[in-house]
């Protein structure tokens, strides 16, 4: 008896951890390439036309502070408040110049802010949709409204871009939208990029900025790293960059050139089957149980005519 | 209707010192709540931009649900796999899954930036099928209130059976101006009564729906629970980074589920001084090394496909939190597939506690130590942060102890001495609970 039950449980783990497992390996013909997306807007950052001068992040903060709930961070040096001085992206900073130093030969200038990627990770795990991608823009937007503060954005993000305002109360995500309600409105340009001195900041469609990334490492290939860093990287972002250094080294992670969006979804599709996997396993459940509640007893002639509708 | 023989209320006292020193843990736990939503998050917890998820996530959710997978786990081997003689121990079981998810969905709360939000859950136009979290979400907002359903009848036996004591007690403690007039008290009272005898045997009809329902919302959200970090492809270790983390994760909550369910009748025996039901232990016992030998082939065929096998013997940081995960599953499910050692209750606890230990470290490898967002983050717990969760699990260990009082929860100990040795063949009486009147025919 007890033997039997053994190889039955056996059996029924085995058949379903076999069936987990064919779904889970199983290749998803649903699954479409992702198609890249050229014609949406973005911005190019050659970190050798920077001159660390940090105008963007002014011109930042003082368009988007209201609307994105920006704030000046005081360096604990300064105590009359002179300077904003973030010593990193925040929950009141979206965009940072950082520099990097190897030697006295050896430097760069690096610009944080959200990458707007083809396949946004963000937009993909953001259970109330408060994560979104403009379908023509391409721009990857936040809503405070929707947001629950889940911070599975912050979890999924290979950039580590969003952030939380953990000292508020009533805290919320901060993360660059190319200042689509403020200056791209206004003036069609981001506020970094209208601001920059330097040229070091162009702003457009990703195919001019592709077209104009190229050129230059056609035209100065001894000036730069031979390599568009976001041209490929996770699904292609649309802020792209170049630099004099590998990339790396300037806090820029290396990524596949798959989404790893992709990777999740398809899985998590592949299991689910648009629901179909579930009812299947409950209706299955429910004649095993059923049945079972049968062989133990006739007394219940009632409930079984009301399964059987 | 024989009610509750299966069943039956803890003699005693609610108000015991233990009771106190609990709330008293519980109290500070909500001190520090309160202390949260006024000041932030960041006011409590350590928790930052690299490590967003702290110990709330880990251990309340990812961890704690798994840990109140005994009701999930219980419920496959009485229904599906058709052991009725594991009946008597699944009330209990059910009871703390029930504890254990409400209290899950309580620090989700309290771990949420803008909980006021949450209602967005169910606006479908906000709905993301994409997304893990959503799934995990709403299956588990789905399984509470199923387990809820399924401890409704343990409450409708009780208010059937109850001759009204407290409520009396209470009639007569009152001012005799405001009290209510006796003979209208009980007129009401006996109407409660008359429903809830009306409502239990209707509900018990279709109770087995409910309890097919628990079934599969637990096998949806367990193995969501770990799709939630197959996105963060570049900050998870390879060592627990793969495809099968949602299989990994279902399997593994299905043996924690079970050990936990051992390690509950073992320690509430223990406490409220009844006897062991070994019998039952050690047959649960028995059925544990297949689901983790399988869970161990699936993780270690994954590893050696990855070609991460060499990783996980390095020696790191990293592979001596994989290899501590695995041996303790390892070895106390060596000690299971023995049945000498399965019989001892001592054995029997030393090899359960080893294997939730063990599974609720791989859930902390996957939600923590393995998690590296990139240089210059570090993430330790806060004690606040650690006194929300330890005031979390007070609360539900205290809530526990009320409820096992207040209501028909453990396994009947008089009538399973009557019947008890040869649980089997056992005519299983109870009509009380779960699709019971199907149950009823032995006899």
């Amino acid at each position: 008896m007890k033997k039997q039950s053994r190889r039955d449980f056996l059996k029924l783990v085995g058949a379903t951890g076999a069936g987990l497992v064919a779904a889970g390996s199983a290749t998803c013909e649903a699954n479409e390439a992702l198609k890249v997306n050229n014609e949406e807007l973005g911005m190019l950052y050659d970190a050798t036309k920077c001159v660390g001068c940090k105008a963007c992040m002014s011109a930042c903060k003082r368009v988007n502070a209201d609307y994105g709930s920006l704030s000046y961070e005081k360096a604990r040096f300064d105590t009359d408040g002179l300077w904003d001085a973030p010593s990193d992206l925040s929950g009141s900073t979206r965009t940072l110049i950082k520099l990097f130093k190897e030697s006295n030969k050896q430097w760069s200038y690096v610009k944080y802010s959200c990458m707007h990627c083809q396949k946004p990770s963000c937009v993909s795990v953001c259970p109330v949709s408060a994560m979104t991608k403009e379908p023509v823009t391409g721009i990857v937007d936040y809503n405070k409204n929707t947001c629950i503060g889940c911070r599975y954005c912050q979890v999924a993000c290979p950039y580590n871009i969003p952030k939380f305002q953990w000292e508020k109360a009533l805290p919320q995500i901060v993360k660059c939208d190319l200042c689509k309600n403020t200056n791209l409105r206004e003036k069609g340009i981001s506020a970094c990029a209208e601001v920059c001195p330097a040229g070091a900041i162009k702003f457009g469609k990703r195919k001019d900025l592709l077209e104009e990334a190229q050129t230059r490492l056609k035209d100065n290939p001894d000036k730069y790293i031979a390599h568009i860093y976001g041209e490929h990287e996770g699904g292609g972002t649309n802020h792209i960059y170049l630099a004099s250094m590998p990339f790396n080294k300037l806090g820029l992670p290396d990524i596949k050139p798959e989404a790893p969006a992709e990777f999740s979804e398809k899985i998590q599709h592949t299991i689910y089957k648009g629901f179909i996997a579930p009812v299947a396993l409950y209706s299955t459940l429910c004649f095993i149980a059923v049945k079972n509640m049968k062989k133990h007893g006739h007394g219940e002639d009632d409930s079984h005519k009301k399964e059987e509708k | 209707m024989a009610h509750s023989e299966e069943f039956q209320k803890l003699e005693g006292r609610i108000f015991t010192k233990s009771f106190f020193i609990l709330l008293a843990v519980v109290l500070t736990g909500f001190f520090f709540v309160g202390v949260r939503f006024v000041k932030g998050i960041g006011a409590v917890s350590n928790m930052s931009d690299g490590y967003p998820w702290g110990i709330w996530i880990t251990y309340d959710v990812a961890t704690g649900t798994a840990i109140a997978c005994g009701g999930y786990a219980v419920a496959i081997l009485v229904y599906i796999r058709n052991r009725m003689q594991y009946h008597p121990i699944i009330r209990s079981a059910i009871l703390t899954s029930m504890f254990g998810y409400g209290l899950a969905g309580f620090s989700v709360m309290v771990d949420l930036g803008r909980p006021w939000n949450a209602y967005n859950f169910f606006v479908p136009r906000q709905w993301q099928a994409n997304s893990a979290m959503f799934e995990v979400a709403l299956c588990v907002m789905a399984y509470s209130t199923v387990l809820m359903i399924e401890f409704i009848p343990a409450i409708l036996t009780s208010i059937e059976n109850s001759k009204w004591t407290r409520m009396n007690a209470i009639r007569n403690w009152l001012h005799p101006r405001i009290a209510p007039d006796q003979k209208t008290m009980e007129d009401k009272l006996e109407m409660v009564r008359l429903g809830a005898a009306w409502l239990n045997p209707r509900l018990n009809k279709v109770l087995i729906f409910f309890i097919v329902l628990g079934i599969t919302l637990p096998t949806m959200h367990q193995s969501s629970l770990g799709s939630l970090l197959l996105i963060a492809s570049t900050k998870l270790h390879p060592l627990w980074h793969t495809g099968f983390l949602p299989l990994l994760f279902l399997l593994n909550c299905i043996f924690i589920g079970y050990s936990i369910a051992i390690l509950e009748s073992l320690i509430s025996s223990y406490a409220f001084k009844r006897p062991f039901e070994i019998k039952e232990l050690s047959g649960l016992a028995g059925l544990i090394p297949y689901v983790t030998v399988i869970w161990f082939s699936v993780m270690v065929g994954d590893l050696i496909y990855r070609g991460q096998l060499a990783a996980a013997f390095k020696f790191d940081f990293y592979s001596r939190y994989f290899l501590s995960d695995f041996l303790l599953v390892a070895i106390g499910s060596l000690f299971m597939f023995s049945g000498k050692l399965r019989r001892s209750p001592r054995w029997l606890f030393i090899s359960a506690a080893m294997i939730v230990f063990g599974g609720a470290l791989y859930r902390f490898n996957v939600y923590l130590i393995g998690f590296n967002p990139g240089k210059g983050w570090r993430y330790f717990p806060s004690f606040a942060e650690v006194m929300i969760t330890v005031g979390i699990v007070a609360l539900e260990i205290l809530a526990y102890k009320v409820f096992v009082a207040l209501f028909p929860v453990l396994p009947n100990t008089s009538h399973g001495k009557s019947h008890g040795h040869a649980p089997a063949a056992e005519p299983v009486k109870e009509a009380g609970y779960a699709g019971a009147a199907a149950l009823n025919t032995h006899n």
